[in-house]
C-alpha cells in the first residue's frame, strides 16, 4: 500500500493514514471532499454541520442556488466485456444511467472518460450510445480511451463520439466562466511507453490556454491518468508534466481521469487530481495483483466497486465538490447533497 | 495385435497433427521445432518475453488473458488486430534480424523475436 502515492510531493495537504481511509471508503459510498487544497473524506451518511451538529443536506444551497453548476462523470463502460469479472456490464452501466438520472438537481452535462467500449467494435459503440440515449442529461462529452482506438486509431470513434474535435480527438469549451479541456493520451503509444499526449496536442494545449486569465477555473479530463500514478502497469501519461506545466498558472485546476477503475486523489500544488470508478469492473490497488486485469469479486460486492461522480462548481470556491458514488448505493442520499452544500462543511 | 497396432498408430498421428496445428491449445515449449514458435500472452506479459528462431519460423501469439492485447512490432513491420481472451496472431520471419514489438493497447508490455539464419 505505501507505494500508491508515488509522486507524493509532501506539501499536498493529504497524509498517507488521510489518503489511505479515504481509499478503503471506497465503494461503500465515499465523499472526498477537496477543500483549501486538504482531501477531506467522510462516509455518506455521516455528514454533518459542522456548525450546529445537526444532519444537513437539504438539497438547498446547492452550486446552482449560488450562481454555480454541477456535471457529472462516468468511465471506463467497456461495452463488450463478457467475462468473470462483469458479465452484464450493460446492466450495470444502466444503474449508472439511472442513478445519474436521480439526481434530483440535474448536472449540466456528462462527460466520459473513455474506454465506452471494450475492442472498439461498432456494435459495442451502438450498445454504449443507446444506453446513454436514456440519460436526462442532454449533452454527453467524450475522451476516447485506448479500447476505443484499436484497430484504426480511433477514426470510428470519433466520427461517432467527437465530431468536432481536433487532431486524435481533442477539443476545450467553456461553461459559465469555467473553461474544460478534453485530452487524448491513448495513442501513439510507443513500446515500454505510458500513456502519450505528443507534440501537436501539447501545441494545441499550449495555444488553447494562452488566452485564459489565471483566475479562470480549469477542468482537464482525459482517460489514462495525468499524474504517475504506477508506471509498471503504465498507470501514468509521459508527456504530462509539459501539458501540467501549462496549466500552473492557473489558481485552480481540476483533473478528472479514468483507466485505473478506482477513486484515487491527489492534490499538488493548485491541482486536485481524481480518477474515477469503472461502470464495468474494478481493477486490483496498484501493485497489489501480478496484473491490472479484471478483479473477480464475490457476487453481491461488484457494484459496491464500481461507481460515477458528480462535481459541483461554485463561483468563488477555488476547489470543486468531488461525489463519488457506488452503484450499490441507492439514489444519492442526502450527504451527497450535503457535501455540494460546501458553506456548511467549511467549518 | 494388429487392431491395437493399427490404433495406436491412429493416435500418434492424432498427436502429431495436433502439436502441428498453428495455435495449438496445448503448451509447447517456446524453442521452435518444425519452423513454428509459441508465444502466450498472461498476466499482461509476453511468455517467454524474447524467443530465438530460424528465419522461416511462424510464430504464432495467444492471449490467455481477460482483457485484449495486440502484437505490434516497434517498426510496424508486423501487427494484429486486438486478440481477445485465446484469440491468436501469427507471422512468419523470413530474415534474420531482432525484431521488438509491444502491446499498442498496454505499452507496457514489451517483447523480442530474435530470427537467425536457417
Amino acid at each position: 500500500m505505501g507505494d500508491i502515492i508515488v509522486e507524493d510531493g509532501s506539501r499536498d495537504g493529504i497524509d498517507r493514514r488521510g489518503f489511505l481511509k479515504c481509499m478503503a471508503w471506497v465503494g461503500t459510498g465515499v465523499v472526498c471532499v477537496v477543500e483549501g487544497g486538504i482531501l477531506n473524506s467522510r462516509a455518506l451518511g455521516a455528514l454533518t454541520n459542522a456548525a450546529t451538529g445537526a444532519a444537513i443536506g437539504s438539497g438547498k444551497g446547492r452550486g446552482g442556488a449560488r450562481g454555480g453548476f454541477s456535471f457529472a462523470q462516468i468511465s471506463d463502460s467497456h461495452i463488450g466485456f463478457s467475462k468473470e469479472a462483469n458479465k452484464n456490464v450493460v446492466a450495470t452501466l444502466q444503474v449508472a444511467v439511472d442513478k445519474l438520472n436521480a439526481l434530483p438537481d440535474q448536472p449540466d452535462f456528462i462527460i466520459h472518460t473513455g474506454d465506452l467500449s471494450h475492442l472498439s467494435k461498432p456494435e459495442e459503440f451502438d450498445t454504449l450510445a443507446q444506453v446513454l440515449r436514456g440519460l436526462k442529461v442532454g449533452q454527453v462529452f467524450y475522451v476516447p480511451g485506448e479500447h476505443d482506438v484499436i484497430n484504426d486509431d480511433g477514426k470510428l470513434y470519433r466520427e461517432r463520439f467527437a465530431p468536432g474535435s481536433r487532431g486524435g480527438g481533442w477539443f476545450s469549451f467553456d461553461h459559465q466562466g469555467v473553461h474544460f479541456v478534453g485530452l487524448v493520451n491513448v495513442l501513439d503509444l510507443k513500446a515500454g511507453g505510458l500513456g502519450s499526449l505528443g507534440r501537436e496536442q501539447l501545441e494545441w494545449l499550449e495555444a488553447d490556454l494562452k488566452g485564459k486569465r489565471s483566475s479562470t477555473p480549469i477542468v482537464v479530463f482525459a482517460h489514462v491518468p495525468l499524474w504517475t500514478v504506477y508506471p509498471e502497469w503504465g498507470w501514468g501519461t509521459e508527456d504530462s508534466g509539459q501539458a501540467l506545466g501549462y496549466l500552473r498558472r492557473f489558481g485552480s485546476v481540476t483533473v478528472l481521469n479514468g483507466h485505473i477503475h478506482q477513486v484515487l486523489q491527489k492534490v499538488e500544488g493548485k491541482v486536485a487530481f481524481h480518477t474515477a470508478c469503472s461502470t464495468a469492473f474494478p481493477q486490483p490497488k496498484p501493485g497489489a495483483a501480478p496484473s491490472p486485469g479484471p478483479m473477480k469479486v464475490p457476487e453481491g460486492e461488484l457494484r459496491n466497486l464500481l461507481g460515477v461522480r458528480d462535481v459541483t462548481f461554485v463561483p468563488g470556491d477555488r476547489t470543486l465538490a468531488v461525489v463519488d458514488s457506488s452503484l450499490a448505493q441507492p439514489g444519492w442520499g442526502q450527504a451527497a447533497l450535503a457535501v455540494r452544500d460546501r458553506p456548511s462543511l467549511a467549518g | 495385435m494388429t487392431s491395437r497396432k493399427g490404433a495406436l498408430l491412429v493416435l500418434l498421428f492424432t498427436i502429431a497433427a495436433l502439436a502441428a496445428r498453428p495455435g495449438a491449445t496445448a503448451d509447447p515449449p517456446a524453442a521452435p521445432k518444425g519452423g513454428a514458435a509459441q508465444v502466450t500472452i498472461d498476466n499482461f506479459t509476453f511468455k517467454p518475453a524474447t524467443i530465438t528462431v530460424p528465419a522461416g519460423t511462424t510464430v504464432t501469439w495467444t492471449n490467455r488473458d481477460d482483457m485484449p492485447h495486440t502484437v505490434v512490432a516497434d517498426d510496424r513491420s508486423f501487427r494484429s488486430v486486438a486478440l481477445d481472451t485465446d484469440e491468436s496472431f501469427a507471422h512468419t520471419f523470413t530474415a534474420p534480424g531482432t525484431y521488438p514489438y509491444f502491446c499498442s493497447i498496454h505499452a507496457s508490455m514489451v517483447g523480442k523475436v530474435i530470427v537467425t539464419k536457417p
